[in-house]
């Protein structure tokens, strides 16, 4: 069954779909063009013998030094067929690498696409929302792209001096 | 010539001893009375917090030691109980929570992640609630054993007995810290 789904995505969008393979676990997997996202996304939820119903899980991941430099990955879910597919998108880095946001067809894309945007600063398109989802706003970077310092903390309250505690080398002297 | 007069007794008119000596006995009294009677006020924003509830119910049992009484209001509270991780987000919220208690508070730093941030040494968590507000007791362990809280509680006891207690305290309130929105 879920060779089918593959094999119906490539029939269907040729020029969107490529490279599939037989992902960890058995999933199937395919890299899709940036632009035609939502296009992919809606046939594979609307079209009855697919009914890919559920977004149970949307992230990113940050390949620091290849080109294009991120990528985006929807993991979707049909429960109506118990079939999982995950669908990779590449995404360049900065102001260009807008992604087209499927919020429109799940309802619950809408903080996993936040937590791209706060952790990986993609920026998505046509979000109803698109705010930091755990960062505080004074936050400045992303913290889970792989140059942000793992240290790297921004305080909002200004910070007391201890004395009278040995830290060994403390943060204060590490960042 | 000063060494001359620092070995020389300390010579107190008769007045300041009565003061001293009623002095002595209002702190005993008072900490003998505020040793047995901390109100907590719990916050718990992690893991931790599963600790402090078998801490505080029936078999362990806080309410041994007088300071079993939960009060979700800052202003009621005597003992600030942070428990769990606290994060640079939640700093500011921690520190209008603990300048809200009336004085005299104490302040307990439950598990290894509000003393000293843990092993979350990364961008978000705050190392060691000491950062942001004085702490009086810290209490190791993740999450610590009911038993290590009851010595916390016990030595935070021999502290407050310990300490001059002073009927009127005309000293100017310490201002903790200044930050951005203040
Ligand atoms: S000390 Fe351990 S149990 Fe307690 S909040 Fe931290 S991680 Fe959780």
């Amino acid at each position: 069954m879920s060779k089918a789904v593959i094999a119906a995505l490539v029939e269907r969008f040729p020029d969107a779909v490529h490279a599939p393979y037989e992902g960890v676990g058995g999933d199937d997997c395919a890299f899709v063009e940036r632009s035609r996202i939502v296009d992919v996304c809606r046939f594979l939820k609307e079209e009855p013998s697919l009914a890919f119903n559920m977004a149970p899980y949307i992230t990113a991941v940050d390949y620091l030094g290849a080109t294009p430099r991120f990528e985006v990955v929807y993991n979707l879910l049909s429960t109506v067929h118990n079939k999982r597919v995950r669908l990779r998108v590449k995404v360049p880095e900065g102001p260009e690498g807008v992604v087209p946001s499927v919020t429109g067809l799940w309802r619950g894309a809408d903080w996993f696409e936040r937590y791209c945007w706060d952790m990986y600063g993609i920026p998505f398109s046509g979000h109803p929302d698109m705010r930091r989802l755990l960062m505080y706003d004074e936050f400045e970077g992303h913290p889970l792209r792989k140059d942000y310092p793992l240290r790297g903390r921004q305080p909002l309250v200004v910070e007391r001096e201890v004395h009278d505690i040995f830290r060994g080398p403390g943060p204060a002297s590490r960042d | 010539m000063a060494s001359e007069l620092d070995g020389l007794p300390v010579i107190a008119t008769r007045r300041e001893e009565a003061e001293g000596f009623l002095q002595g006995l209002v702190s005993k009294s008072l900490g003998w009375a505020r040793k047995y009677s901390l109100f907590t006020y719990p916050f718990v924003t992690a893991c931790c917090g599963m600790e402090y509830m078998t801490m505080a119910s029936a078999r362990y049992d806080s309410d041994r030691f007088g300071a079993a009484m939960p009060r979700f209001s800052p202003r009621q509270a005597d003992l600030l109980m942070v428990v769990g991780t606290v994060n640079c987000k939640q700093a500011p919220i921690l520190q209008r929570i603990y300048e809200q208690m009336a004085d005299p508070k104490w302040v307990m730093a439950f598990g290894v992640c509000a003393s000293s941030g843990g092993f979350y040494d990364n961008y978000a968590t705050v190392q060691g609630i000491d950062r942001i507000i004085p702490v009086d007791v810290y209490v190791p362990g993740c999450p610590p054993r009911p038993e290590q809280v009851l010595d916390g509680i016990m030595l935070l006891q021999k502290k407050i007995q310990n300490q001059s207690h002073k009927l009127i305290d005309r000293k100017p309130l310490p201002v903790i810290a200044g930050g951005p929105g203040r």
